[in-house]
């Protein structure tokens, strides 16, 4: 009996080896090409390491230097546009992606051919954001189709410049991120609704509840966690803004850099190889994802806490 | 109530169809520009198709400035071997975790939990610098490897191992003598071969669509993707260029991805879901 017994743990013992085993690629992985550059990017933000002219200077170890730098140089007029490209494109997305999940999940209402428009509306979200973009400049351009197309539907008297003006294309930025992730947010917030206890709906509507009633009483409440998953991790997406903005604008923010972000910012130092202010600003990025992630997890972590609890 | 119900559902078709009017409003305005010839696009607005798609695809991939050849190729090779390597990496993991118990493995599954909101732009300095210093700059490998430690995906297939595999098939394959790494190649992986499937296709798009890391990666013509080779078609002077040849190479890039994913909606939109956060 005792010999049976320890033959069986000692069994589960050099099974666990296995797991060890498994996990090597993986984190062998992760620690070439992830947490190496990491803790490098951190390193090289302590050094001052650039090209000036013909003439390399540094590196040489200049403490926080670089961020204090960073700062006084463009980076929080570049924070302001991301947040502004991110916002024009967030708010239309969160509000319609509510309206179609409640529509979806809303057995009384039985939509047709509800799966023919979620295919729809996701599509754009496989879309290579570069050819995206390239398309959009194609198609908005001076004398491009779709100025002919608004010329000739009376609309416009002469062509508009959508990428001439601040606002042409941070809206048409906007447009495309929009386009891009409406659909994905319908599908997380559809699925967070019909994974509510379909009760608590019938009783609401037997108690005479109205549908805005039932949204904001209901609805809301219970997917909160899921709803706040949808912004901060739409917000950390935000923050990555790079293909869009970089093709539109052909790298250059155009008008007047007031449409580069962050991530343009930081592909500019990468390219002129100033690995200080790269550096700088990637432990910066790195700090504020980080910190937004942890509210995430928390969020999430004690959402199901509070739903066991019940 | 019926009919207050009645107006509800026309206003939401309404709404509907413009928005999904709206999604392929521009793939619409792109399929039939690519059809048509540079002097046909310069003309004005059309919604009927040209006759010039042969000419322009003809034109297109033998454009001497462009290798849109290489680029098609090199694309597929890249996206293809980092999709196979993130999903049987990633199960790997997965498996790890969901069949073995040892001591780190819930402080593991939630290191790889925490780090996959990281984005790797944060990293991407470091890791110039350590492929330059490895001689791996302008070749495909830094862009192929690092996919084997995908957190999105591991997440994916933990919950999916979790509600799909039961420990009693492993442990009914260690009796019949199978060896650990033999019974996650011959029986495990065929079981969960549905998820991989849906997983690869995400990873697969991800790969195919990225352009930050690439464009500083890659330096020599003919080792470009082609996301790449459209932003290198903005930055050249616009105007002189052949429209119809613009359109077609938007097209090569988006069209592709587009089929993939609307023969396989139904299994990608599921595993938008399953992928993220359990409602």
């Amino acid at each position: 009996m005792v010999k049976e017994k320890k033959a069986k743990t000692r069994k589960k013992i050099s099974y666990a080896k296995w797991g060890y085993i498994f996990l090597i690629p993986f984190f062998a992985t992760y620690f070439i090409f992830s947490f190496i550059p990491l803790v490098n990017t951190f390193y090289n933000s302590l050094f001052e390491n650039y090209r000036s002219g013909l003439t390399q200077i540094g590196p040489n170890f200049v403490g926080l230097q670089n961020y204090i730098s960073i700062f006084q140089s463009d980076l929080l007029k570049y924070l302001g546009n991301t947040m502004i490209l991110w916002i024009i494109g967030f708010i239309p997305q969160i509000i319609i992606s509510l309206i179609l999940a409640v529509w979806f999940a809303d057995f009384r209402l039985r939509l047709k051919g509800s799966t023919f428009f979620k295919t729809i509306i996701y599509m754009p979200n496989v879309i290579m954001a570069a050819s995206f973009a390239m398309l959009f400049f194609a198609l908005f351009s001076d004398d491009g189709p779709m100025n002919n197309l608004l010329i000739n539907l009376g609309i416009l008297n002469s062509p508009f410049r959508f990428l001439a003006t601040v606002w042409g294309t941070r809206g048409l930025i906007g447009l495309m991120n929009f386009m891009m992730w409406f659909g994905n947010t319908t599908i997380l917030l559809m699925a967070a609704i019909l994974g509510v206890d379909s009760s608590l709906f019938e009783a609401a509507s037997i108690d005479g509840a109205k549908s805005l009633q039932i949204f904001t009483k209901i609805t809301m409440p219970t997917i909160k966690p899921i709803f706040i998953y949808v912004l901060i991790t739409s917000l950390i997406g935000g923050l990555q803004m790079f293909d869009v903005p970089q093709v539109l604008t052909n790298a250059k923010g155009s008008p007047d850099r007031t449409s580069t972000t962050l991530i343009m910012f930081l592909n500019n130092h990468l390219y002129s190889k100033n690995y200080g202010m790269a550096g700088a600003l990637s432990v910066i990025l790195f700090v504020i994802t980080a910190a937004l992630s942890l509210v995430v997890f928390f969020v999430l972590t004690g959402a199901g806490k509070r739903r066991g609890g019940k | 109530m019926g009919k207050m119900m009645n107006i509800k559902k026309a206003v939401a078709y309404v709404f509907l169809s413009l928005l999904a009017f709206l999604c392929l409003f521009f793939f619409y305005c792109l399929i039939i520009n690519a059809t048509r010839s540079h002097p046909e696009i310069s003309k004005g607005f059309s919604f009927i198709p040209g006759k010039s798609f042969g000419s322009n695809l003809y034109n297109v991939l033998h454009n001497k400035n462009l290798p849109v050849i290489y680029g098609i190729v090199n694309s597929l090779l890249i996206a293809g071997s980092s999709a196979a390597l993130a999903v049987y990496v990633s199960a790997l993991t997965a498996y790890a975790i969901h069949a073995y118990e040892f001591r780190l493995r819930n402080v593991v599954y939630l290191f790889i939990v925490m780090i996959m909101m990281i984005p790797n732009q944060v990293t991407t300095l470091g890791f110039l610098r350590l492929i330059n210093r490895m001689g791996l700059m302008d070749s495909f490998v830094p862009l192929i490897l690092p996919s084997m430690a995908a957190p999105v995906v591991f997440y994916f297939m933990v919950s999916y191992f979790e509600s799909n595999l039961p420990l009693e098939i492993i442990e009914s394959a260690r009796i019949d003598g199978s060896h650990e790494f033999y019974t996650f190649n011959t029986i495990v992986i065929p079981i969960v071969k549905p998820a991989l499937a849906v997983q690869g296709i995400f990873a697969f798009v991800a790969s195919w669509n990225n352009y930050f890391v690439p464009s500083l990666v890659l330096k020599s013509n003919a080792k470009k993707t082609l996301p790449i080779l459209i932003a290198q078609l903005r930055s050249a002077d616009f105007l002189k260029f052949d429209m119809g040849q613009v359109y077609m190479l938007i097209t090569i890039a988006i069209v592709p991805v587009a089929i993939i994913y609307l023969c396989l909606s139904k299994f990608i939109i599921g595993g938008v879901t399953a992928g993220s956060v359990k409602g």
